[in-house]
């Protein structure tokens, strides 16, 4: 457990430049300034090791800084999504504040490899003590002279800088990032250009999570197949969990992909005493959510959870037990889309805003028999009918909701009060 | 209408983005204008940031008006940001939040009679295993008790 973006977290001052270098960080780096790294080495560890984008898409790591365009005469750019914000989701904001340096180390990496001189690292606009220490972080590598131009001496020139959000999850959809970056509303773009082609100020651009770039100086530290090693077939390496709900010790657990869900709810404590687990959403509020027999079963990978139904997500495992409402808990959700929904596409924009008014007319006690119908074709006719995944998101709740857990949306119209809560 | 300490955080903003692309500190300098306008904005303070940064009055007011942290009606000295979200919901946010309301005498939204505390509901703030938690200002508060948020709130001034 522990072993590569929390692998400090129990030391002193975990964030400081010292703890950083005290467990081989910059090494990497410093390989690089020396010209012992070539971008190409860099990529083909990268595609060994199977580390996948853990922002939510695992889109696989190598491939996507391959799509650069390293050669093309102009600006290029590295950015950095610390715009984390789907409920269940807690993991960057902990590696930006006890982890800061092997974000900006990966980022560093990363500029070098699609010989891109600028990044910026997009946090959210709530998380300013994660701002804080990462500004000081930032502080730290230009004084010990790890950024900069024409670093110690190489020709390799990086700059970063920060960028704060306002309140927006949208912003946390790479394209929507970028126009957010720009100093507009957050309003996702079309794709095709992927940002690799026209990006960040119309320049090539990449977009990683926090996560994922903190996970770089690692496995080129130690070697693509090491990290490989650490998970199982198709889902490389470790990965932050947050474990959070109805669980004795909430918490993140950084942990080897294909962990089995049982253990990893053992690690949090289990479920509140009394109390027996009814259903798990593993990857976040946007992926499908599971019932206990199945959760039980699955084991924490790509293919498992996708085995399972649903999908790893960020890793945010939401725990519910019996005692949990689950028509209270849908519209919750839908409450949330319908609130962060930008507003550009109909089928979304109209569409949360129907999932939401009919499910809360169901627990105001004044549902219609086929209300389950109507909900089941306004998620139906939102899905894949956007510019974004944000409407998928949207949808794949409710979808999985009312498959699982049907009866006690078909009794709280009959009855016109909840199941589980009377 | 923007003090020359707001100008100066402002600037320090601009210069991290490529010449002619200052208007990718319109955000922040929204944001700081209006912490020192009575937390919230108006189409004057809007249109200054405009002018301040060269860019089109509606292009600022588009993104302040986008936004969830900038505020366009009145709002107290401190806003309590309530997380209500699935995993906050689940630990028992909405009693907090109902306790909280009962103590100020204030539903959501709006502003105590002293003019001192708001009291907003919002989506998922990320701290989701310290549930359930709001945020004062800067500074989250998590794990979340009813004693636990006398003693926070009856420390405000």
């Amino acid at each position: 457990m522990n072993e590569v973006c929390f692998k400090n977290l129990e030391q002193k001052d975990p964030w400081s430049l010292k703890t950083y270098e005290a467990n081989g960080g910059y090494s990497v780096w410093r390989k690089i300034l020396k010209g012992e790294f070539t971008p190409e080495q860099i990529i083909d560890e990268l595609k060994t090791s199977g580390l996948r984008g853990r922002g939510g898409a695992g889109f696989p790591t190598g491939l996507k800084w391959s799509f650069m365009p390293r050669n093309a005469d102009m600006q290029k750019y590295v950015v950095c999504n610390s715009d984390e914000g789907e409920p269940g989701t807690c993991k960057d904001r902990d590696i930006l504040r006890y982890n800061p340096h092997s974000v900006i180390e990966g980022m560093a990496i990363g500029g070098f490899v699609m010989n891109a001189t600028k990044g910026y690292n997009y946090i959210r606009g709530e998380f300013m003590e994660p701002f804080y220490r990462f500004e000081d972080a930032l502080k730290e590598a230009y004084d010990a002279g790890l950024l900069g131009e024409n670093i110690d001496g190489s020709s390799v020139s990086f700059d970063l800088y920060t960028h704060l959000g306002a309140g927006a999850y949208i912003c946390g959809e790479e394209t929507a990032l970028l126009e957010s970056l720009e100093g507009k509303k957050g309003l996702p773009r079309f794709k095709p250009p992927f940002p690799a082609n026209i990006g960040l100020y119309g320049k090539p651009t990449t977009i990683n999570n926090t996560e994922s770039f903190a996970s770089v100086p690692d496995i080129l530290a130690k070697g693509g197949q090491w990290f490989a090693d650490i998970g199982v077939e198709n889902s490389g390496g470790c990965k932050l969990f947050s474990v959070t709900g109805h669980v004795n010790k909430p918490a993140n657990f950084e942990v080897p992909m294909g962990i089995s869900f049982k253990d990893l709810l053992e690690m949090a404590g289990g479920i509140r005493e009394g109390r027996t687990l009814k259903a798990v959403i593993p990857g976040g509020s946007s992926t499908p959510v599971l019932t206990a027999e199945v959760a039980m079963a699955m084991t924490m990978d790509y293919d498992g959870i996708e085995k399972a139904g649903s999908m790893l997500g960020a890793g945010s495992v939401i725990i519910m037990d019996d005692s949990t409402c689950m028509v209270e808990a849908l519209t919750r959700l839908a409450h949330f889309y319908y609130d962060e929904s930008c507003g550009q596409c109909t089928p979304c924009r109209e569409g949360t805003g129907w999932l939401y008014r009919v499910l809360k007319r169901i627990m105001d006690g004044n549902g219609k028999a086929d209300d389950i119908d109507l909900l089941m074709s306004v998620q139906d006719k939102i899905m894949g009918n956007t510019i974004c995944a944000l409407g998928d998101a949207a949808a794949m709740p409710v979808e999985s909701f009312l498959r699982n857990f049907r009866e006690e949306f078909e009794y709280y119209i009959e009855h016109g009060k909840s199941m589980v809560k009377g | 209408m923007i003090s020359n300490k707001a100008k100066k955080q402002i600037d320090a903003w601009v210069v991290k983005y490529p010449e002619g692309h200052q208007s990718s500190a319109v955000m922040e300098a929204l944001k700081l204008v209006q912490a020192e306008n009575d937390n919230r904005l108006t189409p004057d303070t809007i249109q200054a940031v405009a002018d301040y940064l060269d860019m089109p009055g509606i292009a600022a007011a588009e993104v302040a008006t986008f936004y969830e942290n900038y505020n366009h009606k009145p709002v107290g000295k401190h806003t309590i940001r309530f997380c209500h979200n699935i995993s906050c919901m689940l630990n028992g946010s909405d009693e907090l939040i109902t306790y909280l309301e009962n103590k100020l005498g204030v539903k959501t939204g709006e502003v105590t009679k002293d003019g001192l505390i708001n009291v907003k509901k919002v989506e998922c703030l990320g701290a989701c295993v310290g549930a359930p938690m709001f945020q004062i200002g800067d500074q989250y508060y998590e794990n979340l008790t009813a004693d636990k948020i006398d003693e926070i709130v009856d420390g405000l001034k």
